[in-house]
């Protein structure tokens, strides 16, 4: 399975979707990049006339990469047969160092916790181009496939 | 270990995951902890890994699924227990 086979994946479209590619996914963990466009719907309101990506875009981004495709992955590994994806946030605890400015590009880095009755638990970090950290913290979601 | 101990064991490990907290106040074995307790699916299994860690057993995935109140849990954790 290749990555591309993982975004395609993705049960999310375009204004939601907040991964553009991974550069590595194991069984105990995952890499990507995604580049914030400046046309990004939340910069207009957030906030007025100072744009400023959102935390809750951040954690978002951070779940994306670092939980669902490594859950996807994951699920792959176990079933080895094409999967119907349903997938629920189940907690998160983000704490936030620098800001995020329209067309940044962003790099995640999630490592498991741990993957057990459906529920996968990261610990996930964001950095920016000069390798800086943006924020860390403990995402959780619950991942299930089921058999199409 | 006896069962009263077990059921200690249970509350203790539960009660941060409890919404509702009425539910705690008569804790037995036939308390549910979905419906009586409501801890959601995803707390669900942080109660069992914390019950893995405390009792040093593992649980699998059709123990878990079998796991709907805490007199179900107290039985498979003496039945865990017992194999050891």
């Amino acid at each position: 399975m290749d990555y591309t086979e993982i975004l395609e994946k993705l049960p999310y479209s375009v204004p939601f979707l907040f991964v553009d590619k991974l550069v590595n996914i194991d069984e105990k963990s995952a890499e990507g990049f995604y580049t914030f466009p400046i046309d990004s719907f939340f910069y207009k309101g957030h906030f007025k006339n100072n744009p400023v990506t959102p935390g809750v875009i951040l954690t978002e981004c951070m779940a994306q990469i670092g939980v669902v495709c490594l859950g996807i992955f994951l699920l792959q590994e176990e079933k080895n047969e094409p999967l119907d994806i349903k997938l629920g946030l189940s907690s998160s605890e983000v704490d936030f160092y620098l800001p995020v400015f329209p067309g940044d590009t962003v790099r995640v880095v999630s490592e498991k916790l741990f993957f057990r009755f459906n529920k996968l638990k990261c610990e996930v970090r964001m950095y920016d181009k000069s390798d800086k950290l943006i924020c860390r913290g403990k995402i959780a979601g619950m991942v299930k496939g089921k058999s199409v | 270990m006896n069962d009263t101990k077990i059921l200690d064991s249970i509350k203790k490990i539960v009660t941060p995951y409890t919404q509702r907290k009425e539910g705690l106040d008569n804790f037995n074995e036939d308390t549910d902890f979905i419906k009586d307790l409501e801890v959601n699916s995803a707390n669900l299994v942080d109660v069992i890994l914390d019950v893995e860690d405390e009792f040093n057993i593992e649980i699998d995935n059709e123990s878990m699924s079998g796991m709907l109140t805490v007199g179900n849990a107290k039985n498979i954790i003496e039945q865990k227990l017992g194999k050891t």
